[in-house]
């Protein structure tokens, strides 16, 4: 993985010293609240709820197993011993100490991490494909453009103060595993036929309250113009993106003002000016960042193991744990596994300290100290040798990060919700675990089979509910909770079968309670249409959503239904 | 007399800036006695007269186009950029694109809601004088303009990004800690 050197050090420890002397005049009371929230959001720190909430990137979903011990040391030493997983591969704190932030960016930089420009009206931490590097649909590891990226956008004096937040992700697979058509800037790292190698350009694409699928503008960008390129897109948005209405600010709002063909001119007319310029990429530093990101040292195995296909035989907990778990790699012998961190009872996207530390020694022993971060909310251990897989399985049974759920209906994505955030409508936490008791039989829940299940608290759509196959967003109506429920949503990945989609809201808001009803008389309904095969999301976008919301309406005489 | 950062010195300022209606034309003769900042709408109604002058300069918002300024650069005392809040980054387009593209080489100012903690990103876009909130302190201003020693990309103060202007060798050879890990194990 990316190692820093002088530079990545020395610019992450002056901005530690930065933020300590801004800290310091604020406590002071020589920064207002009003400037210091800028200052502090582009260092991931957010007032919450009930506490202060320290967002850290984790760049490209990439830790190694020191910086995960590290991320569990903090949460023993500066919280309550716990964290959660964001959907931006990031990890977040809830319950931080105001003085001790600057500490705890301090101990983050000694093992080459940060929480630089997490929140803000700036470019966010840059998101990829978490199986990045092992996947075998890939078609060009698209981790050293991540890290290209980072670098590029990290402290860019031009764009820290844009209309609103920027999202950028990454994926060099067939399959979309980033969302990459719901971001701001989503790149497609591709080659031509004939080798040479490029980006494609996807622009303003988004969630929150205006959900919008993004519109490419490029199909193919040769590499070295990949940063002018984004540069001139970013000065395009700084000078014209709205700023007088925080709901209208996002890049989209421009592109869908402007039309992708116009924005996209405006785009081609600035680019002009900076292509070719000092901006561009050279192979020379293509080559240098690539070469952080060698094959490990792999031993050459079979990719069938007796032993392992014996207890697959034996154990139908361990194969059904293999089933979902387990993933395909393109080195014979090795596998990734994901690690569910959506146990029952657990917030999706939690995980101890104990947790944390026992990943990152397993990330030793089962493999070549690597870990990931996936936007649903699980963690990865991406070079496990077949024949370690049982040993594996049974150590993160006990530490509890081992339920067969992944992609399954309790595999819920969800946002930390009303139990933390000070920005959201609805709870979204206790809406999960009503869910994933209700289809707590495995039997059952493996019979649904794959099924995206996403909840936000808010319009702000942290939870990705308008790219859930069933989307719950919790609204606010008169001071009390309620839920709108969509269905047909889709990330782009294999899940939807490569589309991307936004969801339908399927009628009238409920109350919590009345939610676990909900999805069931959704998954009645689907259980009863479906055809062989067919998963939920192609029953929806087989039959349409009338006979899903009809159904619902039909059975829900519990559920007061308001308005939506 | 006010103060202003100018190069990295703090120093006394007689530019008077004027804000009134933008859409207004305003004359020569209204102009008040001395060295004003007049905004971009009057400033171009009267651009001729006020360049014979010399003592009247203009600020962009960040609405304005910078090119249309681009005929007079060769002759204006400096150019000011208008910060109508901190939070709002057009100036920093507006910069560098007087800068890079136009080519104005005079005195760039940063006027309006200009607080310290901005002042390391307005220098790299190519401003050279900070007309820093009255109310805030300008050692603390002075000193955040080395808040960091290097920068990733390239911008108006160095135009060339890091990968360009550095051999950048990496700590240790990152392939060699996974083998010796595999090795161990």
């Amino acid at each position: 993985m990316y190692r820093y050197d002088t530079i990545d050090r020395t610019l992450v420890n002056e901005r530690v010293a930065q933020y300590r002397d801004q800290l310091a005049r604020h406590l002071r009371g020589e920064l207002s609240e009003d400037e210091f929230r800028p200052l502090r959001l582009q260092n991931g720190l957010y007032i919450q709820r009930y506490a202060p909430m320290l967002r850290v990137a984790i760049p490209y979903g990439l830790l190694s197993a020191t910086q995960l011990r590290t991320l569990a040391h903090i949460a023993r030493e500066y919280d309550r011993g716990y964290a959660h997983f964001t959907t931006r591969q990031n990890i977040q704190y809830n319950w931080p100490r105001l003085e001790d932030t600057a500490d705890i960016l301090a101990d983050l930089a000694s093992v080459e991490m940060h929480a630089i420009q997490t929140s803000g009206n700036c470019v966010r931490n840059i998101t990829a494909d978490e199986f990045a590097g092992i996947a075998p649909d890939e078609l060009v590891d698209p981790r050293p453009l991540a890290e290209i990226m980072r670098q590029w956008s990290t402290f860019h004096p031009e764009f820290a103060f844009l209309p609103r937040k920027f999202k950028i992700a990454v994926n060099g697979a067939v399959e979309d595993r980033a969302a990459t058509a719901f971001h701001d800037i989503g790149l497609t790292v591709l080659r031509k036929v004939g080798g040479e190698l490029g980006v494609s350009v996807l622009v303003g694409g988004g969630m929150g309250r205006t959900p919008i699928i993004g519109h490419v503008i490029r199909d193919f960008l040769p590499f070295r113009h990949a940063l002018t390129y984004v540069e001139a897109i970013l000065r395009v948005y700084n000078r014209h993106g709205r700023r007088d209405n925080i709901y209208k600010a996002r890049i989209k709002i421009l592109v869908k003002a402007l039309g992708p063909d116009e924005f996209a001119r405006q785009v081609e007319v600035e680019w002009q000016h900076v292509k070719d310029g000092p901006g561009t990429l050279t192979l020379e530093e293509l080559e240098r960042v690539s070469a952080y990101f060698p094959l490990p040292g792999y031993e050459s195995l079979p990719d069938v193991d007796a032993t392992h296909e014996r207890l697959l035989a034996e154990g139908a907990a361990f194969a059904r744990w293999v089933g979902r778990s387990v993933r395909g790699h393109r080195t014979p012998g090795y596998r990734a596994v994901v690690l569910s961190l959506k146990k029952t009872g657990v917030a999706p996207g939690d995980a101890t300290a104990a947790q944390m530390d026992r990943v990152a020694d397993w990330s030793e022993r089962f493999g070549f100290d690597e870990i990931r971060v996936s936007h649903e909310q699980n963690l990865i251990l991406s070079d496990v040798r077949v024949s370690d897989l049982h040993t594996l399985w049974e150590e993160a049974r006990v530490a509890g990060l081992a339920t067969p759920n992944i992609g399954l209906l309790t595999d819920i994505i969800a946002c930390p919700g009303g139990d933390f955030c000070s920005l959201a409508n609805a709870k979204s936490i206790p809406i999960a675990e009503a869910i994933q008791r209700r289809f707590d039989d495995l039997d059952y829940l493996h019979d649904i089979g794959e099924l995206n299940i996403n909840i936000s608290g808010c319009m702000n759509s942290c939870g990705h509910h308008h790219a859930g196959h069933i989307g719950i967003l919790g609204v606010d109506k008169d001071g009390e909770e309620w839920y709108q429920v969509s269905v047909g949503g889709a990330d782009g990945s294999r899940a939807g079968r490569g589309r991307s989609a936004i969801g339908k809201v399927i009628g009238p808001s409920f109350k919590a309670e009345a939610m676990p009803d909900v999805i069931s008389t959704l998954i009645d309904t689907y259980l009863d249409v479906r055809e062989d095969g067919e998963r939920f999301i192609d029953s929806v976008e087989r039959l349409g959503h009338a006979p899903f919301k009809a159904r619902v309406y039909a059975t829900e005489t519990k559920a007061v239904a308001l308005d939506a | 007399m006010p103060e202003i950062i100018r190069g990295r010195t703090v120093m006394p300022d007689d530019w008077q800036v004027l804000r009134p209606d933008a859409t207004a034309p305003l004359a020569a003769g209204e102009l008040p006695a001395g060295k004003v900042i007049v905004p971009l709408a009057p400033w171009l109604a009267s651009a001729e007269s006020f360049v014979a002058r010399g003592d009247v300069a203009v600020w962009l918002a960040g609405t304005d186009e910078p090119g249309q300024i681009a005929p007079w650069l060769g002759r204006l005392p400096l150019v000011a950029v208008d910060f109508p809040r901190f939070t709002d980054g057009r100036g920093y387009s507006i910069a560098y694109l007087l800068r890079s593209r136009f080519g104005w080489r005079g005195e760039l100012r940063a006027i309006g809601d200009v607080l310290p903690d901005q002042l390391f990103y307005m220098h790299r876009v190519g401003f050279d004088a900070f007309a820093v909130r009255p109310d805030r302190s300008l050692a603390t201003a002075l000193e955040a303009l080395h808040a960091f020693s290097d920068a990733y990309q390239g911008s108006w103060d160095q135009a060339a990004p890091a990968f360009r202007r550095k051999a950048r060798a990496w700590p240790e050879s990152p392939g060699q800690d996974s083998i010796r890990l595999r090795q161990q194990a």
